[in-house]
This record gives structure tokens, C-alpha cells and sequence, in this order.
């Protein structure tokens, strides 16, 4: 039994049914987004002044993630076009550069999890803040060993973007630690929108990238069969690509530069 | 039903880069375009958030301004929103309504208090 | 026009000899797909909507009992369970269901602890709503009915299609689990605010994270699957105004669940993080939780996630509501032989009802400290939306003025739900008031105004489809007798349930009280030593009794329904033609059952859905797909078709539905 329209478009709409179907998920997604990026605004606008954290996030990582998934985006689109011209090993080339590029931003941004796992700022007794990335944390001895700086104000910790910052090895002994955390999604209410904002942004990178993967990995029995099935296929595929790239284009701005 | 009618057009007809011809070099200097497009609103967004001397609310409004145009590149071109049909800018434009009522209104009743009942 | 024509697969022309469900002679066609491809992993829209049907009516059966049980705790507090009280407590535990002991020191039963109380009371409106009603009314009515409707051969995503059903299952199965945790299920309420939703120390309210999520995820996919079924799989000469309302009604159905449900699973996720990675999007600074300041981060806000819950909330009730009308609407134009009064009207309302239901969220958080303006923006929506409802059960009441009206089983709910449904929405005017609802907010009012709606509303309506669209189905019909016990005690019951709530709510009665109000009675009349204003009168506590009969005969008179459900699919009256109802839709152009690919020849629509009793006409119906001009005094052929088939079928011993057509795609 065929389902009509699969491959080819219904004259009065001018689209065929998976492109019905991609765009209608990919609505459902801007609304998905659309409510973290709310939660984002509301916790924002209603925190208390001066607590917003700028600048705590690695730049130079972020730019790079940006970049690569740009790029992705561009052989994406191209890959499309090799289909549509006949070129199945074009094809096969540029959703590998996707391939790989997804997998580039997946292990910066794991990184970049992994730095903010390791980044904790020590409450100490005499009311001081240490805040630094952990060196040494060796349970058998009795302190530890964070390459950061001491502030007594927690207020300094926030607007890093506006302060020089000298670094420095520092250490620590346990007696004189009232209370530690690292920053993780626990820590306050921008690592939590952080962690889970770019923690369901990296779920879909993946998601994206299997489906892709399987394409690029299966796609030659289709492609011999059913060239225009496999190249739309690759098209609905690319669309949600391409929104998880849009979605990195909102997420970059306001994690990494406001 | 007549059985001459085919329900797969590709047995039938010449593939469809034969039909329509693709001019791939085309698309790739069309993608070098987008792309130093994008890797230039990238460095405005940084160069702004940079800027010394304004409030973080203006310099936000910028970068978003900034990211709003990266972003229509990426969809009108990568995802060719532009040259798509009624069916889907319709259903876009009723997300889009509904996104901004969602932000607009929700950011607009945690800003509304009866006087008095402010906690700060 | 020919170019939509070679789209379509060309269909075996009808064998006069053989049921178009039969395979060849003797043998067995060399794909027959075994029990498990045929019934489980089926991605044949009308075996997935038979699926979720029944998976919805056995967790409606399940959130019956969860109710009935509420209300014995209600009506006699701290008084053991009856019949089922050991198995509570061999589920839940010594500290949800405390044994209760007699003089003596013997245990003579098990109670109900106010945490069970809260327990049963989030999951039966879990259950209800996102395992009952909205799979039924929505995926099990939509999938077996709207491809049929709109002359397609299947949903345009089969095996998306197949996938939504087994999320959902696997969303069931993760509720139904909770249960058997330690600390038993979610106790926050359907809505599962937060704090308390993350403060409570047992993991019920993860499990139900979890079982959103997977619902959610599933009605996403069927949402996409309709809309693009729709807008893409209409046959020829389906055109959007000649689409019956059932089809627009699961259309904008579609929407709502699409756009609205993403925000919630937003929020569930975030909710996910707040129990389990001690995040806090929705803890406030300085939350202390039994008399400690809790260890979180805060700075989070607890009515972030009552706007995003209500965002999904509002447009979620329109998605009970809505199939449901469109079923009523069906019902109605065949049993009054005449076509429906004002299907424009239906129609526009029914789009502009879909989109002002996004619009109206915050009417649900009156009373959460909003300031005037933001509360006169949504009380003006709210008026507003009242006007498209009004405008459709005002259609549906016109419609039945002047028709030649038949009182079957079906058209007994369809009717009954116009005057049901009416109450429930009339009800709900105070409540959009922001001075009114000051006092009936968390009041047993709303609980009648909002079981009004669904329970004597919507499911009235499903009965009506489920008693309407068997013969398709199965080939027989349901009793006509035990349909009017079922109805008729239904119908006086659900009254009697629901309608004391509205005293009790007006007289101050509180939701969620696990003992009925009677602590709270008791304190406040004991103050004076009489019972005052403000106070619960004897009366209105009097009348949790009352209602606990009325809700236990309203569950026995479901068993009617279940026993006919079952018996007539092997013993009910068969049908003599395709079309037993005479009816102009497309889905009764089938052969009965429809099979695999549903129709034998591709239809083609030439008229709109509702032509009943056309002047000139030697019927009192039209077909959609009967030519325009060429009337036809013989019976069309698919109607004879089907003749031959109950014929055949008598003869045979083999059950048509048990060997659908294997056809690969």
C-alpha cells in the first residue's frame, strides 16, 4: 500500500508529506525551547540585582562550538544538494564533515561541562571565598588545592566580564572549609539553565547526528532503489539539523555573551 | 484502476538531477557567502558584548538584534524558509504568535503585583 | 486533476466472489505478518486506534476505582476500606494504608492515610486526563475514524503512528509502576507544583515526570500525524469546507497539543533537574521545609511552573472538549436526517476557539497574588472564549429543530451532552470572573464545574462514538436495550455525583481535603457550638454520603457497557449493509471492517458531509462520494458489496478481523 504524496509533493500545498511533517515537529520544538528560553527570561528579570552571572562561561570553547556547528549546517545543506544533483559520493562526503563536526562540538561541550564540574567555590571559616578549579583533592590529605583567587565579597563573583582576574595557586586546609560547591546545575539558577538548556541542546545534537549517521552509514541500498525517497530523506533530515543549529544561535548569545 | 499508472514516478521518469539540472558550484559559493555572514555576525555579538560603558539590558538588546538576523540568515537559506510554501509560514507564523505570547505574557504577569504586595 | 488521480495506487477490483479480506483460495498469502506484526506492532491506523482505545477504557475503569475509593474516605473518614482495603495495603504499605484496629487490638481493615488520599487524588486526574480521556477521545477516535473520513488509505506517519501508541503505553506503564514504589505515587496533585512537588521526600512525583514526558512525546507524534494526514491524504474532491466537523475538530485538536504540550515537558525537564540534580527553577530563596531552611541554591520562582503548566493546561481541556463535540455533531446530523445547522459557524468557531485557548492560561492562577492588569487581560479572554463555545452547542441545540430525530443508544449521549456540557460551561463564567472566583477557586465547585464538563460531557460523547462507530468496526451491533440501562443510569447518577458539589463548593467546601471537610467542620462550628456561615453545615457534609452512593451505582452501571462491548462483537446483531446508519461520511463507504488500504476504489467527494433528506432526492442521504445529478435507486455498490459480505461471512466460520490484508509499503 503507498501512502500518496511520500515523495511526491501534493499540487495544492506544493509539499510532500514528511516536509508537512518535519516543519510541524519543528514547530513543537521552537515551543519546547521557547519555554526554557522563557524560564531563562523570567528567572533573569526577577533575580535580584547584580546576582546575574557575565562571563562564567569559556568564551573562546563557545566562539569555536559556534563556528563548528555553523559549519556543520553548511555541509548539511550542501549534502542535500549532492543528492539533488545525482552525487551520492559527494553526498557521503559532506554529512561525514557533519558527522564529524557534530562530534567535535559534542566533546567541546562535554568539556566544557567537565570545567564547570571541576570549578568550586570554598566558603571558608573566616568568611572568605575561594573560587577556583580544583587541582588537588586527595582524601587522604587534609586540604585542598584550587588554582583561583580569594574574594570577600560574593558580589565580586558574578560580573566576571568587568573585573581583571589574577589567578593563582592556592591551598587550602579542610579545618578552614566551612562549605563547598562546584558548579554544577545546583549552584544557582543560571548553571541550572546552563546544564539543562545546553544539556537538551547536546541530546538533540546527538539525536540529530544518529539519524544522520544512519543515513550516511544505509543510505546506498535507498539510494539505488528510490534516489527521491532517500534525497528528501536527507532533506527533512537536514531541516532538523539546521534547527539545532538555530537553536545554538539564540543559546550562544545569551549563555555565553549577556 | 488503470494498471499503467505508476506509483513510483522514478521508474518511469529520467532521475531528477537529469530533470533539473543542479548547479552545485552555484550552491557552494552561495554557502562561502552565508557562511563569512555568519562567522561576521558572530564577531559583532562578541565585539558588543565587549563594549565598556553600557548596561548589560542595552548591550543583551543588541547581541539578540544581532542574533535575530544570524538566525533568519540560517532559515531563510540553509533551511530555504524563503522560497517555502503558504502552508508552512502559515503554521510558523502562529508559533511565532504563540511563542511571543507565551514569553510576553508570562514575563508580564510576574511583573504585575497588586501595590503593596512586592516582596522586593 | 490527473495528476492527483496517478498518485493513488491502483486497488484490486472487487472479486464478486470472495470478502475483500479473504486471501486466495486455501492457501495462506506467503506474508501473513503473525499475531504479533498483525495486532501488536501494527502500524495499520485502525488497529493502533483499537489499541489505544482499549488501553484508554481500561485506565478510565482504573481512575473509576480510584475514585471510588476517594470518595468512601471522603464520605467515612478513617473508617476501613471495604472489599479491597487488604489489597491497598499489601500495595501501598503500613504507612499509606495504616491497618485499623478494633477495641480489642485486632486489625479489622485498612484505612486510607491523608498521603494515600493525596496519592489517589493526583493520579486519578493524571490517569483520567492523560491516559483516559485524551487517548481516547483524541488518538483512539482519531486514528480509526478521520484517515476513513477523509478517504485515505492510512495516517500519513504508519510507523510514527505505531510509536505514539507505545509511548504511551510505556508512559502508562511508568504511572501505573509508581504505585509499587516505596512511598507509593505522585501526591502533588495532577498539577505537581513545585515546591511541594520536589519536597516531598518519596519518588512518586519522579515516576511521574518520567510518564509525562513519555505521554507527552506520544501525543507530539500523533499530533503531527493528523495535521499532516489532513492537510496532505484527502481524496479527490475533499475539499477543507467539505470535511466533516469531527475531522476539523481532531484537526485543531492536533494543533493545541502540538504548540501547547512542548512548554510542560520544558517544565517537566526542569522540574526533573529541581528533584534530581538539586537545581532550583522553581525553589524560592529561603524555602524551609519542616521548619529547616532547605540546602538549594533558590532564586527560583514556584509560578514559573504554574505558567508553564497552565500554558499546556488551558489548551489540554480544550483537548478533552473538543473531539468530543465533533462526535456529538456527527451523531446528531444523522440521527435528525437533516444537515447541520451553521457548519461555517462550526468551523470558524472552532479555529478561533483553538487559538484564544492560548491565550486564556492564567484564569487557573487568579489567585496567586496577579496584578489587575495582567488579570484583566485574561478575564477578557476568558469572556471571550465563551463566545465560539456558545456559538457551537448553539449550532448543535438548532440542528436538532425540524429533524426527523431517530433515539437510538448513540443519539441518547449526543443529546444528553448538549445540556451536560451546558452546565459545566455556564458554570465556569463565575470562575472567569476574577471577584467570583476569589471564593469558588480550590472549592468543590470547581470539581463539579469541571466534572460536568468532561464526565456527563465528554465521555457521554465517547459512549456515543464507541456505541456509533462499533458496526463499522465489527461488523454488529451493540444491544439496544442494555445501551439505554447504561444510558439512562449513567445520566441520573452523574447528576447525582456531581451536582451537591456545587452546594458544597458554594458553602466553602475545600478541594483535596482527605477527610471531607470534617476536621475543618468541626473546628470552625465548635467554635461557637453552632454550625455558622463559613463553617460546613451538617447537610452539606451529609452530602458526601449521598454522593458516595451515587458514584458507586454510577460505576455498577458501567458494567452494562462492558458486558455489551464484549458480547456483541461475537453475539451482537449483525449488520445488513456497510452503512447501518445510513449515514453520509465517508468511513461508512468501507467494507465493514475496513481493511488494510480501507477502500476498494479510491473515492472521490463531490458533495459536503452533511447532505441528509436533499430535496429531489429519492433518499433521505447522499453520500459524499455519490456523483452529483446521477441519483441511484439500487443500492450503491459498495453498500451491495457489503450485503455479500454479512452473507459470506455466514456462511464462513472465519472472523473477518482476524486476517487483515497484507499490503506492503
Amino acid at each position: 500500500m503507498d501512502i500518496p504524496y511520500a515523495i511526491q509533493p501534493r499540487p495544492d500545498t506544493g509539499l510532500y508529506n514528511a516536509k508537512v511533517g518535519i516543519w510541524l515537529f519543528l514547530a513543537s520544538e521552537v515551543m519546547l525551547f521557547g519555554g526554557l528560553f522563557s524560564a531563562y527570561v523570567l528567572l533573569r528579570v526577577g533575580a535580584d540585582p547584580g546576582t546575574w552571572p557575565h562571563g562564567w562561561q569559556n568564551l573562546t570553547l563557545g566562539t569555536i562550538n559556534t563556528v563548528v556547528l555553523a559549519l556543520s549546517a553548511i555541509t548539511t545543506l550542501l549534502a542535500w544538494v549532492a543528492c539533488k544533483a545525482g552525487q551520492f559520493g559527494r553526498f557521503k562526503f559532506f554529512h561525514a564533515c557533519t558527522l564529524l563536526f557534530a562530534l567535535a562540538f559534542a566533546i567541546i561541550h562535554l568539556n566544557e561541562y567537565h570545567e564547570d564540574l571541576t570549578h568550586y567555590e570554598i566558603h571558608l571559616t573566616s568568611g572568605l571565598i575561594a573560587d577556583g578549579h580544583m587541582v588537588e583533592n586527595n582524601l587522604k590529605e587534609d586540604y585542598v588545592i584550587i588554582e583561583g583567587r580569594t574574594v570577600n565579597d560574593e558580589k565580586l563573583l558574578y560580573d566576571l566580564r568587568s573585573q581583571t582576574i589574577k589567578e593563582s595557586e592556592i591551598k587550602i586546609p579542610r579545618a578552614e572549609i566551612a562549605s563547598m560547591e562546584s558548579y554544577g546545575p545546583w549552584h544557582n539558577t543560571y548553571m541550572a539553565l546552563d546544564f539543562t538548556m545546553t544539556g537538551l541542546h547536546l541530546l538533540h545534537v546527538i539525536a540529530g547526528s544518529v539519524v544522520i549517521g544512519y543515513l550516511w552509514l544505509f543510505g546506498r541500498k535507498m539510494w539505488r532503489t528510490d534516489p527521491e525517497r532517500f534525497t528528501n530523506r536527507v532533506e527533512v533530515s537536514g531541516l532538523f539539523w539546521h534547527f539545532v543549529d538555530l537553536v545554538w544561535i539564540f543559546l550562544f548569545p545569551v549563555l555565553y555573551l549577556t | 484502476m488503470s494498471d499503467s499508472h505508476e506509483t513510483k514516478t522514478t521508474a518511469a521518469q529520467p532521475p531528477l538531477h537529469d530533470r533539473h539540472p543542479v548547479d552545485f558550484n552555484a550552491y557552494l559559493r552561495r554557502c562561502g557567502f552565508i557562511f563569512v555572514g555568519i562567522l561576521c555576525a558572530i564577531g559583532l555579538m562578541l565585539w558588543i558584548s565587549y563594549l565598556p560603558g553600557h548596561t548589560w539590558a542595552l548591550k543583551s538588546a543588541l547581541i539578540l538584534v544581532v542574533a535575530c538576523a544570524n538566525a533568519f540568515v540560517v532559515a531563510g537559506f540553509l533551511m530555504h524558509l524563503l522560497s517555502e510554501k503558504k502552508m508552512i509560514y502559515t503554521l510558523l507564523a502562529v508559533t511565532v504568535f504563540l511563542f511571543i505570547g507565551l514569553m510576553g505574557l508570562t514575563l508580564y504577569a510576574m511583573q504585575d503585583f497588586p501595590a503593596g504586595t512586592q516582596m522586593h | 486533476m490527473d495528476a492527483t488521480v496517478h498518485q493513488f495506487p491502483p486497488y484490486r477490483k472487487p472479486d464478486p466472489h470472495h470478502g475483500h479480506d479473504d486471501h486466495a483460495h486455501g492457501a495462506h498469502e506467503h506474508h501473513d505478518p503473525g499475531f504479533w506484526a498483525k495486532y501488536i506492532f501494527s502500524t495499520d491506523h485502525k488497529v493502533i486506534g483499537i489499541q489505544y482505545g482499549f488501553t484508554a477504557l481500561c485506565f478510565l475503569l482504573f481512575g473509576l476505582f480510584l475514585m471510588l475509593m476517594m470518595r468512601w474516605q471522603i464520605a467515612h473518614p478513617g473508617s476501613a476500606l471495604p472489599v479491597i482495603g487488604a489489597l491497598v495495603h499489601a500495595v501501598t504499605g503500613d504507612v499509606m494504608s495504616p491497618a485499623v484496629k478494633d477495641a480489642a487490638g485486632n486489625v479489622v481493615g485498612y484505612t486510607m492515610s491523608p498521603e494515600l488520599y493525596n496519592s489517589f487524588g493526583a493520579m486519578h486526574g493524571t490517569i483520567m486526563v492523560f491516559l483516559g480521556i485524551v487517548p481516547l477521545a483524541f488518538a483512539a477516535f482519531g486514528n480509526y475514524v478521520v484517515p476513513l473520513m477523509i478517504g485515505a488509505v492510512d495516517m500519513a506517519f504508519p510507523r510514527v503512528n505505531m510509536a505514539s501508541y507505545q509511548a504511551y503505553f510505556l508512559g502508562g506503564l511508568v504511572m501505573t509502576v509508581s504505585f509499587f514504589i516505596p512511598g507509593g505515587a505522585a501526591q502533588a496533585g495532577w498539577t505537581s507544583y513545585s515546591p511541594l512537588a520536589t519536597t516531598i521526600p518519596t519518588h512518586g512525583q519522579l515516576f511521574w515526570i518520567i510518564g509525562m514526558v513519555l505521554l507527552i512525546s506520544s501525543s507530539l507524534m500523533g499530533a503531527i500525524n493528523f495535521i499532516a494526514t489532513i492537510i496532505q491524504l484527502r481524496a479527490p474532491g475533499m475539499t477543507w469546507m467539505r470535511l466533516p466537523w469531527f475531522v476539523w475538530t481532531q484537526f485543531v485538536t492536533a494543533f493545541l497539543l502540538l504548540l501547547a504540550f512542548p512548554p510542560l515537558e520544558a517544565a517537566c525537564v526542569m522540574q526533573f533537574m529541581d528533584n534530581v540534580a538539586h537545581t532550583s527553577f522553581f525553589l524560592p530563596t529561603g524555602l524551609a521545609v519542616g521548619g529547616q531552611l532547605a540546602h538549594i541554591s533558590g532564586g527560583g520562582s514556584p509560578l514559573l511552573w504554574q505558567h508553564l503548566f497552565w500554558f499546556l493546561g488551558h489548551p489540554e481541556v480544550y483537548v478533552l472538549i473538543l473531539p468530543a463535540m465533533g462526535i456529538v455533531c456527527e451523531i446528531i446530523a444523522n440521527n435528525t436526517r437533516k444537515p447541520i445547522w451553521g457548519y461555517k459557524s462550526l468551523v470558524y468557531s472552532v479555529l478561533s476557539l483553538g487559538f484564544l485557548s492560548f491565550i486564556v492560561w492564567a484564569h487557573h492562577m487568579y489567585l496567586t497574588g496577579m496584578g489587575t492588569a495582567i488579570s484583566t487581560f485574561f478575564q477578557a479572554t476568558t469572556m471571550i472564549i465563551s463566545i465560539p463555545s456558545v456559538i457551537i452547542l448553539t449550532c448543535l441545540f438548532i440542528s436538532l429543530w425540524g429533524g426527523s430525530i431517530r433515539f437510538n443508544t448513540p443519539m441518547l449521549f449526543a443529546l444528553a451532552f448538549l445540556p451536560m456540557f451546558g452546565i459545566g460551561g455556564l458554570t465556569g463564567l463565575p470562575l472567569g470572573f476574577n471577584v467570583s472566583d476569589v471564593h469558588l477557586h480550590d472549592t468543590y465547585y470547581i470539581i463539579a464545574h469541571f466534572h460536568y464538563i468532561v464526565a456527563p460531557g465528554t465521555i457521554f460523547a465517547l459512549f456515543a462514538g464507541i456505541y456509533y462507530w462499533f458496526p463499522k468496526m465489527t461488523g454488529r451491533m451493540m444491544n439496544e436495550f442494555w445501551g439505554r440501562v447504561h444510558f439512562w443510569c449513567s445520566l441520573i447518577f452523574m447528576n447525582l455525583v456531581f451536582m451537591p458539589m456545587f452546594a458544597q463548593g458554594m458553602a466553602g467546601m475545600l478541594r483535596r481535603m482527605s477527610d471531607g471537610g470534617a476536621n475543618y467542620s468541626a473546628a470552625v462550628n465548635s467554635q461557637n457550638g453552632a454550625e455558622v456561615i463559613g463553617g460546613l453545615s451538617n447537610d452539606i457534609m451529609a452530602l458526601h454520603v449521598w454522593i458516595l452512593w451515587a458514584a458507586v451505582s454510577l460505576g455498577l452501571a458501567q458494567i452494562p457497557f462492558i458486558v455489551n462491548v464484549f458480547w456483541s462483537m461475537k453475539h451482537g446483531e449483525k449488520v445488513t449493509s456497510d452503512n447501518p446508519w445510513n449515514s453520509t461520511t465517508l468511513e461508512w463507504q468501507t467494507p465493514t471492517p475496513p481493511p488494510h488500504g480501507n477502500f476498494t476504489h479510491t473515492p472521490t467527494v463531490y458533495r459536503g458531509p452533511y447532505e441528509y433528506s436533499v430535496p429531489g432526492h429519492p433518499r433521505d442521504f447522499a453520500p459524499q462520494n455519490e456523483p452529483l445529478g446521477g441519483s441511484h435507486p439500487t443500492p450503491s455498490p459498495q453498500a451491495e458489496h457489503g450485503k455479500q459480505l454479512a452473507e459470506d461471512e455466514n456462511r464462513k466460520t472465519q472472523n473477518a478481523m482476524s486476517h487483515p490484508k497484507e499490503i506492503k509499503h
